[in-house]
């Protein structure tokens, strides 16, 4: 596709990387069919090659974004089912990205907006922070029919109460390293995560115990925290290089120390990221390093690949697999989950329309309640059409978000690390 | 980019533009009428974005209803009016103009009804063309023409365009496919054109209404016939040492009487860049690739592919490889499927033609297209549904190069008019556009354009609907 910048524009990197993105993209439109958003409001400002043509138009013109440009940008879910399907490789995860770093920097939002984006990204990725807000929500969690209005305000505040669970777990504090059982076949950094850790430290505890069984030493550096994928989504750009860094910063420590055979992410929406710390901060003193450690990251279902053995006999249990759109598309990381839950000796099951997102989207079901809750109803739908004994999935986002509609869900790495002789996951109880 | 001949904006439309949208509010739900200048701009064009222009508004109906409305208030105003589906034409088909209210179908997308007993379905116009056999597949049925843009097109454009695809060469194009349509004429009537069974009786209204691009009414509902899927098929890929020999075995296999359920062309640059997207097994080392289909049950299949084999023996194929798998066909096509955005990834722009010819020229029009593509110096990727002779050179250029655009319009014009003097036409499945609009004149007399302007003067006499297309200005 044409596009119309000045020399001095592209001698910006950040522009001349759009530019290259846009020149890519040749405008045949069948992004369009497989967008959740598309699919849901019908218009192309709401489709990927909309937004492409938006963020073009706003990047050659270099105004400032308007509120036309930020209601359609932040409708987008970063779901990537865009990238998933154009045949041109158009790179839409960086343009995106882009664009949001400019609506952050150049638009003023309304101030609830503000507040409310910058309360988020206050809370959300301090494990100690988000605990307390869940535990502050947790008696109002009955009551958002009080809330009045329509307006966006008051749709977001009974979105976060609908979200908030009823039981906030216990807080469960990580140790540093996990010895592996009987000989160590391998050493990996876990990803500890933000909200995760919170919300089900369940995963995390299965994650490390099918690990260790499997003889894999875990180490989770105190010094690494969030991923920096909540605030990176947000445009929050010099939030997320911190994140990032700091992340990078352990987690070489360890590859230069004792050395790592892998860093893996139990949580999609995070190894989207992390896999991307490369990109992120090519033009840090770190870029070496952040190179490094994007090239030895994994998905937990890429890794267990070549190390999962079930010991217990087939529970005859019918697994509905709902692949998040940050494994599915943001890693192209499609088989290896349903492979492994197979070999589990669970019989899996998928629904249609496997490539459209739950809605959930990092912080999207509280930012856009109402495509959010469109997604999940068709999401859901269409899971339980399949009549699942559990719903699986390979992100806290997505299991929260597909939680509480009667149908128990659960972390893939549940059922893996339950048939490799661990504990029977809570929600099957 | 080259200044396209454009019809002039009506001065007494523009100057009432805010009345016009405030009335649009009027008659329609808030957020259904699009006209800040900022989110008009990526309503500017279409899938061939050499050409663009901002329209006056947009407008997404939701229902007929509200159809009827919009075309009753922009014909009161002599307002001119642009269809729009998913918005994939290749020939501008959707391209707006200055003083154009742009009427997008994408949230009509609702099946209406589906009838096994009669296979035959209804459906909105925004429905996808791939929608439809997938709201069918599970019963074993499907929707036949395939448009390579299939999962995002939609069907009133299809019927628009009279589309095609690459199962055509044995199930038909579109007209063959349809049954009937409601239709809201540029004045507000709502006709009803054929219905749930074969051949009305009178004239063939929808013969005329399938292939008008939009200029003679608005689509608002599609009756298609769904058919009963085959036992089976499977793909063959056969190589070949030039796009000349490839082309004589297309013809040896249509003379033969076989008629395979596709027969897909490719050379060797769509070959290399189609491999990148969909790692289908292409071989990378052939000047030319046929895709060949066959179906039904294994025996018919195994029969079919057997005499393929003789056939394309005879033209010393570099390899020859049957898929195995499901897997391995629906890779195959997926290749094929994405062929066009494919190039994107070896040229940042392109020019995708449409000419037919008579199947035994193949191999002597591909020749001469190499030979002006050296000419030009402009490459050409061909990809194309051999079995119909629809041809779909893909010239490649830089847009941000205007004399590089300027030469791939004269290139992609000489293509056509070999086209048209070879015994074929000039559009095959895209239509004509604003694209082609001025070349027909090469295939028509001016006594025959005469003809269709007055059709399109009975259905829409202040020419309203999509008025810049088709006839050359």
């Amino acid at each position: 596709m044409q596009t119309n910048f000045t020399p001095a524009q592209l001698a910006d990197p950040e522009i001349a990387v759009a530019n290259e993105i846009l020149r890519r993209c040749v405008h045949c439109g069948m992004c369009t069919a497989t967008c959740p958003t598309f699919v849901t409001l019908g218009d192309e400002l709401d489709s990927p090659r909309g937004r492409i043509y938006l963020i073009k138009d706003m990047l050659e013109s270099g105004r400032d974004a308007g509120a036309e440009e930020a209601l359609h940008i932040d409708r987008c879910l970063s779901c990537l089912s865009c990238v998933t399907t154009c045949p041109s490789g158009v790179d839409y995860m960086h343009l995106v990205d882009h664009a949001r770093v400019h609506v952050e920097k150049t638009f003023n939002r309304p101030l609830a907006d503000r507040l409310m984006r910058a309360g988020l990204a206050w809370v959300l990725p301090h494990p100690a922070r988000l605990r307390a807000a869940l535990l502050l929500a947790r008696p109002a969690r009955g009551l958002g029919f009080l809330l009045p209005g329509h307006g966006m305000l008051a749709k977001r505040l009974r979105a976060m109460l609908r979200l908030a669970p009823g039981a906030v777990p216990r807080a469960a504090p990580l140790g540093r390293v996990y010895q592996a059982v009987g000989a160590r076949r391998a050493r990996v950094a876990l990803l500890a995560g933000c909200a995760q850790q919170v919300l089900a430290p369940s995963i995390n505890a299965a994650s490390i115990a099918l690990l260790n069984r499997l003889g894999v030493e875990v180490v989770i550096p105190p010094e690494a925290g969030c991923c920096g994928a909540l605030v990176h989504h947000m445009g929050r750009h010099e939030a997320a290089l911190a994140a990032a860094r700091a992340n990078v910063a352990a987690w070489m420590a360890q590859v230069e120390g004792e050395g790592l055979d892998a860093v893996l992410v139990n949580t999609s929406g995070c190894g989207t990221v992390v896999k991307d710390y490369g990109f992120l901060l090519r033009h840090e003193d770190c870029a070496a390093g952040a190179a490094k450690i994007s090239s030895l990251t994994q998905d937990i279902s890429e890794f267990l690949m070549k190390f999962y053995e079930p010991v217990r006999a087939a529970p005859g249990l019918s697994v509905a697999y709902h692949a998040a759109c940050s494994l599915q598309h943001g890693q192209q990381v499609t088989a290896q989950p349903k492979t492994l839950l197979r070999k589990a000796g669970f019989k899996v099951v998928e629904p249609k329309d496997a490539h459209l997102c739950c809605g959930s989207a990092g912080t999207y079901n509280l930012m856009q309640p109402e495509i959010a809750s469109a997604l999940r109803r068709r999401k859901l739908d269409t899971l339980r059409a399949l009549g699942p004994d559990v719903i699986a999935a390979g992100n806290i986002g997505c299991l929260t978000q597909l939680a509480g509609d009667g149908v128990p869900t659960v972390h893939v790495v549940e059922l893996l690390d339950w048939m490799a002789g661990g504990e029977k996951p809570q929600a099957l109880r | 980019m080259r200044a396209m001949k454009q019809l002039d904006p009506k001065p007494e439309v523009m100057a009432r533009r805010s009345e016009i949208i405030a009335g649009l509010r009027r008659i329609l739900p808030e957020r259904a009428v699009i006209a800040q200048a900022v989110e008009l701009k990526p309503y500017e064009t279409d899938a061939l974005t050499a050409y663009r222009q901002v329209p006056l508004a947009v407008v997404l109906p939701e229902d007929e209803a509200q159809v009827v409305d919009v075309l009753k208030f922009c014909a009161a105003g002599g307002v001119r009016v642009i269809p729009r589906g998913a918005g994939t034409s290749l020939c501008g088909g959707a391209l707006p103009l200055a003083d154009s209210v742009v009427v997008g179908l994408m949230r009509m997308n609702r099946i209406l009804e589906i009838n096994y007993a009669d296979r035959y379905a209804v459906v909105q116009p925004g429905v996808t063309n791939i929608g439809i056999t997938q709201a069918v597949a599970d019963a074993g049925y499907f929707y036949a023409p395939d448009p390579s843009s299939q999962l995002a097109c939609m069907i009133g454009g299809n019927v628009g365009m009279n589309s095609g695809g690459a199962h055509c060469l044995k199930y038909g194009v579109t007209a063959n496919n349809l049954l009937g349509l409601r239709l809201v004429t540029v004045a507000g009537e709502v006709l009803e054109i054929g219905g749930a069974h074969c051949d009305a009786a009178g004239y063939d209204w929808l013969g005329l209404i399938t292939g008008s691009e939009g200029q003679l009414g608005i689509l608002t509902e599609v009756t298609v016939r769904i058919l009963h899927a085959p036992e089976g098929a499977r793909a063959m890929l056969a190589g070949f040492a030039s796009n000349e020999v490839a082309g004589e075995c297309v013809a040896a296999i249509i003379a033969s009487g076989i008629i395979p359920v596709a027969l897909e062309f490719m050379d060797k640059p769509a070959i290399h860049a189609c491999e990148a997207f969909a790692h289908a097994g292409y071989p990378l080392d052939a000047q030319a690739l046929l895709i060949i289909e066959v179906e039904g049950s294994q025996d018919e299949q195994a029969d079919m592919l057997g005499r393929l084999r003789e056939i394309c023996e005879r033209f010393a194929p570099v390899s020859m490889r049957v898929a195995q798998t499901e897997a391995e066909s629906a890779a195959i096509w997926k290749g094929r499927k994405g062929a066009f955005g494919a190039v994107g990834r070896i040229s940042p722009d392109y020019l995708c033609m449409d000419g037919v010819i008579p199947t035994s020229r193949l191999g002597e029009v591909l020749r001469r297209i190499e030979e002006m593509s050296a000419a030009y110096d402009l490459r050409v990727a061909n990809i194309f549904h051999a079995g119909d002779g629809n041809l779909h050179p893909l010239i490649m250029y830089d847009a941000n190069d205007p004399a590089s655009f300027a030469k791939a319009e004269r290139f992609g014009a000489e293509i056509l008019t070999l086209c048209v003097e070879a015994g074929g036409c000039l559009t095959g499945e895209h239509g004509v556009g604003v694209e082609k609009r001025e070349l027909m004149r090469v295939q028509f007399s001016e006594s025959e354009l005469t003809q269709m302007r007055a059709m399109k003067d009975v259905f829409d006499p202040q020419w309203l609907l999509n008025p810049a297309k088709v006839f050359p200005l």
